[in-house]
């Protein structure tokens, strides 16, 4: 389905220009979140640019890339990729009840070890 | 010479070596460190979100304060020195955020990215040089082989943090070698680690964070630096086998402000 409100949207808050995307699939070839991902970073590029945001919105993926900003340093094209996979990710969890981790999960998450950064940035990145 | 320092949560509680030494080095270097008053924790990631104002604040507020006091912002932390440069970055070429942001300034006054930030590395680099820190070495760390363990957040995106090239970076190597020790440089140095993702899939950060120790051991290392409590605890928590350690510990160390560093 081509959505253009919500691609208009996700350009808006990423600020990526998708239209300079060669799908040379670089930016895939360096997540380090490659394995885990349904779509991966070229695929959210392309996927915004042609419109086809739902299956984005609803992908496990949203949650699997690590914030490393290798995609956006390793981009011939200046393409941005990590912004626009955080946009789409800020679109789903802005929903009402749509957060991807409550404080309830937090006591099997930590040992005696555990820095704060861990918590505040699993936070930042998994709930709105 | 005196700058604002900017510690972040961990360094106050789970990475207390990394501040507790980042205090001690600098007094033998010169260097006061003052801590801006009333800090508030960064949120550990900068969201490259345009419309995200809110979670941006307390950076600012940070910058700012340094900027009234006329003083670089220093801070030890890769994720608080990557939210607080990424932020400053944003104030500086994003007039509307700028806009924004400012709106909720009125008590502190506007603020437009004036301040200068600095990593505790590129401080002693760029403010100290390495050339003094080598000059102020007590105890040369010979023979040590030490692998720098650079992470994502030092240097990535380079356009925004340009402290190194990103890709064959040498300042934490420098600093080794500054110290009187043996850099091992290997290619995993810049990978990720996984990060925060340890809060959702344990495993995937286990698989990164052993790629990265295994390599560092092939090039020799017997010992690993990091300036992140996230990377050092995900390493440790694969089963690192050679010592992790804050790269702090090791400059305390050198300068003779801190016991053998060899938990
Ligand atoms: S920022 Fe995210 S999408 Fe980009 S390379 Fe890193 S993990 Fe993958
Ligand atoms: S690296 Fe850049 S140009 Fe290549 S596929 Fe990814 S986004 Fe497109
Ligand atoms: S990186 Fe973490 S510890 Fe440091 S201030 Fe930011 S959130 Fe707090
Ligand atoms: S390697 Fe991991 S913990 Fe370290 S800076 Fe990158 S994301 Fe953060």
């Amino acid at each position: 389905m081509n959505n253009r409100y919500l691609q208009k949207e996700i350009l808006r808050i990423s600020g990526a220009d998708v239209s300079k995307c060669m799908r040379c699939g670089k930016c895939s070839g360096t997540c380090p979140a490659y394995d885990e991902m349904e779509y991966h970073p070229h695929q959210f590029a392309n996927m915004v640019e042609s419109g086809d945001i739902e299956p984005l919105l609803n992908s496990q993926s949203l949650y699997k890339c690590l914030s490393c900003f290798a995609c956006i340093d390793r981009c011939p094209r200046g393409v941005e990729p990590a912004k626009i996979v955080e946009a789409v990710r800020l679109l789903a969890t802005r929903k009402q009840g749509a957060n991807h981790m409550t404080a309830n999960d937090v006591p099997a998450i930590v040992d005696e070890d555990t820095p704060q950064q861990l918590l505040v940035s699993a936070f930042r990145k998994y709930t709105k | 010479m005196k700058v604002s320092y900017f510690p972040g949560c961990t360094l106050k509680n789970k990475a207390k070596d990394l501040d507790i030494y980042a205090y001690k080095s600098a007094d033998v270097l010169g260097v006061t460190l003052e801590e801006i008053e009333n800090w508030q924790c960064c949120g550990g990631v900068f969201t490259t979100a345009n419309d995200e104002v809110a979670t941006k604040l307390s950076s600012v507020r940070a910058l700012k304060y340094a900027s009234d006091k006329n003083q670089p912002l220093v801070s030890v932390c890769s994720a608080c020195h990557n939210v607080l440069k990424q932020t400053n970055y944003a104030m500086q070429t994003n007039t509307q955020f700028a806009d924004k942001v400012n709106r909720y300034m009125a008590e502190d006054g506007a603020y437009n990215g004036e301040t200068e930030v600095y990593h505790y590395l590129e401080m002693l680099r760029d403010l100290v040089t390495f050339d003094t820190l080598k000059e102020k070495v007590v105890n040369v760390l010979k023979g040590k082989k030490i692998a720098a363990y650079y992470g994502c957040l030092l240097l990535r995106p380079n356009t925004v943090m340009k402290m190194d090239d990103p890709e064959n970076p040498t300042i934490m190597e420098d600093f080794i070698r500054a110290l009187g020790a043996d850099a091992v440089v290997y290619a995993k140095r810049n990978e990720c680690c996984g990060g925060y993702i340890s809060a959702q899939s344990p495993e995937t950060a286990k698989k990164n964070s052993q790629a990265i120790i295994e390599n560092a051991k092939a090039a020799g290392a017997e010992m690993i630096i990091t300036a992140c409590p996230l990377c050092k605890y995900n390493l440790v928590k694969s089963g690192a086998d050679i010592p992790v350690v804050y790269f702090t510990e090791l400059l305390a160390e050198a300068l003779g402000v801190k016991e053998d560093t060899n938990e």
